[in-house]
């Protein structure tokens, strides 16, 4: 019964943080590099979707008014590194340094409960007919993530998604095909950070709180999952990177979750978080160590 | 078709290593040109290539094509009339991608990327016609992913993928260097190919001087950032290395202490 437990309960999780991890593959390992706006348009989606929530607006609307926001982020650390010249990483910094204080200032405190609202789970459990709880959030969660791969994979195979990856992969080269990098990086940043947005906003509906602090350590969780995906699966097209990045945010979860319920404090969860980034990048290494290939 | 008016580019300028990559250089091709450029390390070749191209801001000078100032555009807006391709095969290609989003990348050169699929059925026929003509066998391997092929076969690819879109301009920057003697000879009979098929008005950059004279219906040597010798037509035709060597000693008014430098890479 506790393995069951510990399943559902991670699969809530994985499905709820997928987004994130998506939206940090793109940035990640489509465009290489950290990008730290997810620092800050994470809580930014819980931020938005939250105000909006306790003001009354439907649910549904929040979620999306989250992810436009996060749109709106990634296409200012975009715009900052295109247009002013500045390093995609403190690009990213800025940005999420800024987005503290605009997260502050949507929610208007530090921390906004939701408990007294209604949350897009709510409202699909009752459209649906289902009971209200993990159930109808898994369901809900499942079907967004599902159809949210569906469209990256979609978007990936369009003239503008093959651009967008050409952008990461080999700048120089889809430059002398015409492409104007500085839009296709803007786009990139965009849909990455709605994505994590996203996150965010179903995170904040779930656990019944929007949170200044939400944010810290995420891009190292969405990391994470994504590294994790690849030591399993490796690396190739675009399915098998989706479908990496979903196992792994998976495993992710799980470990996180097993680490809990085996004694360790939520105090410790960012620790845990960078213990297993730091195992799932140094492991291999060992591995090949092991095998005398190295 | 290109017009090419005093082109002056300095690199480090003002410090000790100052140097001159471009002196002036003038040169007007017509519709269908096809030009070799000779000339030593350090002579501007590549450079003058770039500054077509865009990736290399003149200092003073005008570049016209097709009666466009193009002298202040980007290199991806210029890029949609021009197709290029370096010595490096790994330049000019996407390793994780297959080779029909490569190709389908380079199809919409200078177009919008609309939110449509990128490989449609009608461009995979193409493709496979086009990559067919190749003679090296991708037209089954559609699907493969750049990395898995060699450094010959990307640089066909890098070809195909210059020239599918029709540029009005094709730059050839020793596209033929990095590869091996027998995959050298069949990319340039491609080249020759997919030249004379779009009408393509062509620069190639070479050290194979022998190339250089068989090739194209123009040639100019560079030294030192100037243009000292042109040759075209009939007279072009009846150079021979010998008397470009002697060309290049007269013109450049010094002997080299190795010729090997100017007649082999």
């Amino acid at each position: 019964m506790q393995l069951l437990s510990i399943l559902s309960n991670s699969v809530e999780q994985a499905s709820l943080y997928a987004f994130l991890a998506l939206g940090v593959l793109i940035t990640f390992r489509f465009f290489r590099f950290p990008d730290l706006t997810a620092e800050g348009s994470y809580p930014l989606g819980g931020a938005v979707a939250a105000t909006l929530l306790v003001n009354g607006i439907n649910p549904f609307a929040s979620t999306v008014a989250a992810m436009l926001a996060g749109a709106v982020a990634g296409m200012a650390t975009a715009l900052i590194h295109t247009r002013l010249r500045v390093n995609n990483i403190i690009s990213g910094i800025i940005v999420m340094t800024a987005l503290y204080s605009v997260n502050l200032t949507v929610m208007g405190r530090p921390n906004v409960s939701l408990l007294a609202s209604r949350s897009v789970f709510d409202d699909f459990a009752r459209t649906v007919g289902l009971a209200e709880g993990a159930g109808a959030t898994i369901l809900l969660a499942a079907v967004l993530v599902v159809a949210g791969s569906a469209v990256l994979f979609w978007f990936m195979r369009t003239e503008l998604g093959l651009a967008v990856r050409a952008t990461g992969e080999n700048e120089p080269m889809i430059r002398s095909l015409g492409v104007d990098t500085a839009w296709t990086k803007v786009v990139g940043l965009a849909i990455s950070n709605a994505a994590i947005a996203l996150s965010g906003a179903l995170v904040a509906q779930d656990n019944g709180f929007a949170d200044i602090g939400m944010g810290i350590g995420i891009l190292v969780t969405g990391a994470a999952a994504v590294m994790i995906g690849e030591s399993l699966f490796g690396d190739g097209s675009i399915v098998r990177w989706i479908a990496a990045v979903l196992v792994g945010v998976l495993v992710y979860e799980l470990l996180v979750v097993v680490a809990l319920r085996v004694g360790l404090d939520p105090t410790d969860l960012k620790l845990i978080t960078a213990a297993l980034l730091l195992a799932t990048l140094s492991l291999p290494r060992f591995r090949l160590r092991f095998l005398g290939r190295r | 078709m290109l017009t090419i008016e005093h082109a002056t580019k300095r690199f480090l300028a003002g410090t000790a290593e100052e140097l001159l990559a471009l002196d002036g250089v003038s040169l007007d091709l017509a519709a269908g040109d096809f030009v070799t450029v000779i000339g030593s390390n350090g002579a501007g070749k590549s450079t003058l290539l770039k500054a077509i191209a865009g990736l290399v801001e003149l200092d003073e000078g005008k570049i016209v094509l097709e009666g466009r100032d193009v002298t202040s555009w980007p290199d991806h807006r210029r890029a949609a009339l021009i197709g290029r391709i370096a010595q490096d095969p790994h330049e000019g290609t996407c390793a994780a991608m297959t080779i029909a989003e490569n190709l389908a990348l380079a199809a919409r050169r200078g177009g919008a990327r609309r939110l449509t699929r990128a490989v449609t059925p009608d461009l995979a026929i193409r493709f496979r016609a086009s990559l067919a003509e190749l003679g090296l066998g991708l037209e089954h391997r559609l699907d493969t992913r750049v990395a898995f092929l060699s450094g010959g076969q990307r640089q066909a690819l890098t070809l195909l993928m210059a020239t599918l879109a029709r540029p009005r301009l094709l730059l050839l920057d020793e596209h033929l260097a990095n590869l091996d003697p027998r995959t050298a000879v069949q990319v340039m009979a491609n080249t020759e190919r997919l030249v004379a098929a779009g009408r393509l008005t062509t620069v190639m950059v070479t050290h194979d001087m022998a190339q250089a004279i068989r090739v194209g219906n123009r040639l100019i040597m560079l030294h030192q950032g100037r243009i000292v010798f042109t040759a075209s037509g009939p007279e072009k035709a009846a150079l021979t290395v010998a008397s470009l060597v002697d060309k290049f000693h007269a013109a450049s008014g010094e002997r080299l202490a190795d010729d090997r430098v100017l007649l082999t890479r």
